[in-house]
């Protein structure tokens, strides 16, 4: 037997979506911008591993000499992911989801097991399956919010440094402001690839709900009959 | 959580139907949206939808523009030596022998003409501040010069201007600047850097160091200061960038 369960508010789902769509735009935009000063890489002592990026990757990618059109898709672009960032905390907050969301007593311990369980390090699966949300995952949707509103604080102190020079000092002055905005990106995008993969392994069903808001769960084979085979534990990520 | 009973896979089934209709609606959307903007005609270096967006967005700057907060300044110690050179339009053959400025918009129809000592006149004053430029690097850099506001004391317009604009002698690199920027405190008319007479490739004899606005409007070889009623056009804005440029 099986049956509906609802997961994700419409809401959720609507900001989710808009959100992916226009941090994808700000994080090409955003390219565009950085070409110009592409300076920033990943040093050992005096030697640097990697650069980001050889001139040649940005020419593959079209990213080049485009400075002007990047400032501009940019600055539009921020409005949006400030809004809909805004109207998604709003939503938590007002719905009371949040409570899925952050981390609670117990979270830390969790997500290193769910960390060694998905490297295949340890055995047992996580505790605390019949949250919507396991540690690990509460660390990242929490974190990444919080990234969310790095990028803006940043942006903003590299966008207005004088207007916002309290901002800009406190981050470290302009140059290091730029630093973290460029970071936060990298760290998006690091997100954007563990997310998907997560999402894979997790399966349709699971994506399913991000689209839907519904999810179909497993009601175990229930009375009278033989002791009751332990329910499926089921992965839940994504 | 709410549970649906009767036949739950075939509800999930129609539902699904409907959720994916709808994500594929928005999905042709957004795409088309994207595309329709980036193929509309250009204004001004930019297709219009992103030229009035960001128009938007400057004036949003603009309203936000407070002339009481200072540009930081630093500590000597701060200082880049030798500070990048960076934009050649406007430069000159060689360095002027007999320097002129000429100011249009004063009292009376005649285009006033001062030499580099009338500058040199005014009060002088020294700064350290940062130059950023739009590519997003910056130098810090001893400044020397006159306050533009002692200038426009000295040299008034008639009336009250909203605007003045700036250009180099051949009037190939021009800059369009809000009144209230150029009268922020720190707006300097600039002759000396890092304690030297200014470099050629720097914008000798004389420069703007307007450390509210990118390093686009700090125009060099300034030959030409007009005040102006209407917004003066600006090099960089025809390009794409904002006009007003403000930090």
């Amino acid at each position: 037997m099986q049956r509906l369960e609802r997961k994700h508010p419409l809401s959720i789902r609507w900001f989710h979506w808009i959100n992916f769509v226009v941090l994808a735009i700000l994080v090409w935009s955003g390219l565009l911008i950085y070409w110009a000063n592409a300076v920033y890489g990943i040093r050992f002592g005096s030697r640097e591993l990697f650069h980001f990026f050889p001139d040649s990757w940005f020419v593959a990618f079209g990213l080049n000499q485009r400075l002007a059109e990047g400032m501009a898709w940019h600055f539009f672009a921020m409005w949006l992911f400030a809004a809909n960032g805004l109207l998604y905390v709003l939503a938590l907050a007002i719905s009371g989801e949040w409570r899925h969301l952050v981390p609670k007593r117990g979270s830390m311990r969790i997500a290193i097991q769910v960390f060694l369980h998905d490297l295949h390090l340890r055995k047992a699966p996580p505790e605390g399956a019949g949250d919507k949300y396991n540690g690990a995952q509460r660390y990242a949707y929490t974190g990444v919010v919080l990234m969310g509103i790095g990028s803006v604080l940043t942006g903003l102190a590299i966008h207005k440094p004088i207007q916002a020079s309290g901002l800009a000092a406190l981050l470290g002055g302009y140059d290091f402001a730029r630093q973290l905005h460029f970071w936060l990106m990298g760290a998006f995008v690091l997100f954007f690839g563990v997310h998907v993969a997560q999402v894979m392994r997790a399966g349709w069903n699971n994506f399913r709900a991000m689209v839907t808001g519904y999810e179909l769960t497993d009601i175990p084979e229930a009375p009278k009959s033989t002791p009751a085979a332990a329910p499926a534990l089921k992965e839940k990520a994504g | 959580m709410s549970e649906i009973h009767d036949d739950p896979a075939r509800q999930m089934r129609a539902i699904s139907r409907r959720s994916f209709l709808w994500a594929a609606a928005a999905v042709v959307g957004a795409w088309g949206a994207i595309r329709w903007i980036a193929s509309r005609r250009t204004e001004r270096g930019l297709v219009w939808p992103l030229r009035r967006a960001l128009d938007a967005t400057d004036a949003f700057g603009q309203d936000f523009y407070e002339p009481a907060r200072l540009a930081p300044t630093f500590d000597a110690s701060r200082i880049n030596a030798k500070p990048r050179v960076n934009g050649e339009e406007g430069q000159p053959e060689e360095r002027a022998k007999d320097f002129e400025l000429i100011v249009e918009g004063m009292a009376g129809d005649e285009p006033r003409t001062l030499r580099l000592k009338d500058i040199q006149a005014l009060p002088k004053v020294e700064m350290i501040t940062e130059l950023h430029c739009i590519e997003g690097w910056t130098q810090t850099v001893r400044w020397g010069g006159a306050w533009f506001s002692d200038f426009v004391k000295a040299y008034p317009p008639d009336g009250a201007p909203d605007y003045v604009a700036m250009e180099t002698a051949d009037g190939v690199y021009f800059v369009g600047l809000d009144m209230g920027s150029a009268m922020h405190p720190q707006t300097l008319l600039c002759y000396e850097m890092n304690g030297a007479p200014l470099e050629f490739e720097h914008g000798a004899p004389l420069r703007l160091v307007i450390p509210v606005k990118y390093g686009i409007k700090n125009i060099k070889w300034l030959g030409r200061i007009r005040y102006a009623d209407e917004r003066p056009k600006d090099f960089w804005a025809e390009e794409g960038y904002d006009w007003f440029a403000g930090l």
